[in-house]
């Protein structure tokens, strides 16, 4: 890993003039979460991104009898976090303004997902409850619309139905079943998620991965972010009603995990990353190249019909506009951030695996609509094709892995960009060696957060394609 | 105006004649299932069930091979990988649907083949025609959400066979159930169930919905689909593919026959 980390610990009473410092510097906080630090105290650790080309900050803080300062009112992104550390950790957060639980909330003893309404004076306007088992097969979360006629005036997502408690999960296996769990966090984002994770872990044991093993990690990422972006094509165009655009975009996206599964022995490239490299040596089967650049061309000449397809641009120019500012309070990752204008890419920034011997063009667009969503999401496409064409010639020989032993007590953060966005996975290792907290700060946990700013004050016809544009994971944020 | 049905018809026919054409099932190079082989265990070496992350394999006093319950297997290939004896051997054996829950139990007890005979009053004849699916994420990873929205791409396209997603459960005929079942969607994948019309039926489509998997086992996780609904077909699989899928409902039909007794595959 090229850029450290620097590790700061910090009295909760500086937390607040810490957090306008990094803001004031063009930085942003990323994640917060809290673990058991000793048998009798929890610490909580913030992560922050200074401006670019900085390391990422790790900011240590001891909770005063359970009590930490609210820092959503500064950094609105960290209103989730908190109101998660409240629920799983019992911590409270002095002065949040939506101090409601999220992610879990006991009745009676039994754990059930929380759902908190604001209150409604106006007569007229009515919730509409949709979910959480709704049309067509999809992820399980409930949606209300408080509307009037066409009008949504507020919009609810009611999600973490499908909180499975991954994190804790992982608490007592060894760092290589941690490796299988991280696969099985969010089923399209495999690899990211095993990546994200093993580098955790790798740092924890401060192994250096050989190159072979960084190319290939890029190779299956790059292609894990292919089909991703196909598929989200599929759906935009089944959200704008483009029957055949949508059967094409789904086609292809069969193709590639075809291709995936030929090359790895498994459609979501599982089984193959664990801690200090690869399981076992990779070949690049005879004619796989061959089928790549046929599928590329198919790709190339669909995205250039859809953005030929008037009826298909009317729907998505204007639609579900994400300002950048809200993007970037409410913590936006990844294309939909990008989207937003904010220039900002873990490859490119903090660049893991293989990324720093590849150039990583980093498409960004202004308007923030679901239009800007689509442009950047198919520049990425090209990118990542591009990004193939350049490694494949130029795979290294050499080991698959080197022997990875996380030290008794040692932690370890690892990130990668996923198709989705940032992800981050914090590793604290017990004495035996085994895991003793994983935290997972997922893509979409951010994105679920900043997409409602995009529904309320529109309207029930673009919420379909607004939802579709913004290519959101429902198991990734509840994990 | 770009005229999309034109460029569709000019790229022809996508869609593969699997089942009927036995290779076009489309996961070649992929693999499946741990294969036990003729090659029985030579020493204590526990290693196979010590890289289980399911617990899906038992040993006997002498440390050797006892059962493999394929309904908790993963297919991570760890066991396959740590097996020194090549008792343990990967295959591309994918179709795993079963319709008892024992019959995804390997053991070293001599196999019994059961007979053929319940096959025919088993499935009600309202199915025949057509079946109508309604699916419900108890709590997945969404990799079988993204296989099963994979079934109705070109390349699979369900509907060929007669068999359809639908969205109201008051109009389904199959429950297909994916996840670990946590606590909070236990109360609406039973209102989806209570809501089906008779003679409906289950099927728990992954081994999360088999038995809970790799993500089971917590506070809010649960334990997949048994001793929640009665399940008539059960698939394991991490994520079983679209073909699995596809010959799991046809088994369910009964047009196809199970391949699977007693953990073992027989073809008929």
């Amino acid at each position: 890993m090229s850029a450290p980390l620097q590790k700061l610990v910090l009295d909760a009473d500086a937390l607040q003039a810490r957090v306008e410092q990094l803001l004031a510097g063009g930085g942003r906080m990323q994640m917060a979460y809290a673990w058991q630090a000793e048998p009798d105290a929890l610490e909580v650790r913030y992560l922050a991104a200074p401006a670019t080309g900085q390391p990422l900050e790790l900011w240590c803080v001891r909770p005063v009898d359970g009590v930490l300062p609210s820092m959503a009112l500064h950094a609105p992104l960290l209103g989730w976090y908190e109101r998660e550390m409240q629920d799983l950790y019992g911590l409270t957060f002095r002065g949040h303004p939506e101090p409601f639980p999220l992610v879990i909330e006991r009745s009676e003893g039994v754990p059930r997902a929380p759902l908190t309404l604001p209150d409604v004076v106006d007569p007229q306007a009515q919730w509409l409850g949709f979910g959480p088992v709704r049309a067509d097969v999809v992820e399980s979360a409930q949606f209300l619309f408080l509307y009037i006629g066409e009008a949504i005036v507020h919009y609810v997502p009611r999600l973490f139905l499908k909180h499975r408690g991954m994190e804790r999960r992982f608490e007592g296996l060894s760092p290589l079943h941690g490796c299988v769990l991280a696969e099985r966090v969010s089923g399209v984002g495999s690899v990211a998620h095993a990546l994200a994770y093993c580098q955790a872990v790798e740092q924890a044991a401060g192994c250096a991965v050989p190159q072979y093993a960084r190319q290939w990690r890029v190779l299956l990422a790059e292609l894990e972010r292919i089909y991703n972006h196909l598929h989200y094509f599929g759906q935009l165009a089944d959200a704008t009603t483009l029957k055949v655009g949508q059967a094409e975009g789904r086609l292809l996206e069969e193709r590639v995990k075809q291709l995936a599964g030929a090359l790895t022995g498994q459609r979501f490239m599982r089984n193959v990353l664990c801690p200090g490299g690869l399981r076992r040596e990779m070949a690049v089967p005879a004619d796989w190249v061959d089928r790549l650049s046929v599928l590329r061309k198919g790709v190339e000449s669909y995205l250039a019909q859809l953005e030929r397809t008037t009826s298909y641009l009317d729907r998505l120019i204007t639609t579900g506009v994400l300002p950048r500012e809200v993007a970037f309070d409410q913590g936006a990752t990844g294309p939909i951030e990008r989207a937003s204008g904010l220039d900002r890419d873990l490859r490119r920034d903090h660049p893991y695996a293989a990324y720093d011997e590849l150039p990583v063009p980093v498409p960004l667009a202004e308007s923030g609509d679901a239009h800007a969503r689509a442009q950047v999401r198919a520049a990425e496409l090209r990118a990542s094709f591009d990004l193939l064409e350049l490694l494949l010639p130029q795979l290294a020989s050499g080991p698959c892995r080197v022997p990875c032993e996380a030290m008794p007590g040692s932690f370890g953060l690892g990130w990668a960009e996923s198709p989705r966005g940032s992800l981050y996975y914090a590793v604290h290792v017990n004495a035996d060696g085994t895991l003793a907290r994983v935290k997972i700060k997922s893509p979409s946990f951010s994105n679920w957060r900043a997409f409602p700013f995009t529904v309320h004050q529109t309207n029930m016809m673009d919420y379909a394609i607004n939802e579709a544009s913004f290519g959101l994971t429902i198991a990734g944020c509840d994990r | 105006m770009p005229l999309w049905t034109l460029r569709g018809l000019i790229q022809g026919t996508a869609t593969t004649e699997w089942p009927k054409d036995p290779a076009a099932h489309g996961q070649h190079g992929t693999l499946g299932m741990p294969r036990i082989g003729a090659e029985r265990c030579t020493e204590d070496c526990h290693r196979c069930a010590e890289a289980c992350p399911t617990n899906a394999i038992a040993l006997d006093t002498r440390g050797h091979l006892e059962t493999l319950d394929y309904g908790r297997c993963i297919h991570c290939q760890l066991c396959v990988e740590a097996c020194p004896s090549g008792t343990l051997q990967p295959s591309s054996e994918w179709a795993f649907g079963v319709r008892e829950r024992e019959d995804l139990l390997w053991s070293l007890a001599p196999e019994v083949l059961p007979a053929e005979a319940r096959l025919a009053e088993h499935i009600e004849h309202s199915f025949r025609g057509s079946l109508h699916v309604r699916h419900v994420d108890a709590g997945s990873c969404n990799g079988c959400e993204s296989e099963l929205q994979a079934l109705n791409n070109p390349f699979y396209n369900l509907h060929r066979l007669g068999i359809f997603f639908t969205a109201s459960p008051r109009a389904a005929d199959l429950l297909l159930v994916t996840g670990t079942v946590t606590t909070a969607m236990r109360e609406p994948l039973q209102a989806a169930w209570t809501a089906m019309p008779d003679p409906k039926r289950v099927l728990a489509c992954g081994t999360c919905a088999v038995s809970g998997g790799v993500c089971g086992g917590t506070e809010t996780s649960g334990n997949g689909l048994e001793g929640v609904l009665p399940v008539d077909v059960w698939l394991p699989g991490c994520p079983p593919n679209p073909a699995a899928i596809i010959e799991a409902l046809l088994l369910l039909l009964e047009r196809k026959p199970q391949r699977i007794h007693g953990g073992r595959v027989h073809e008929r």
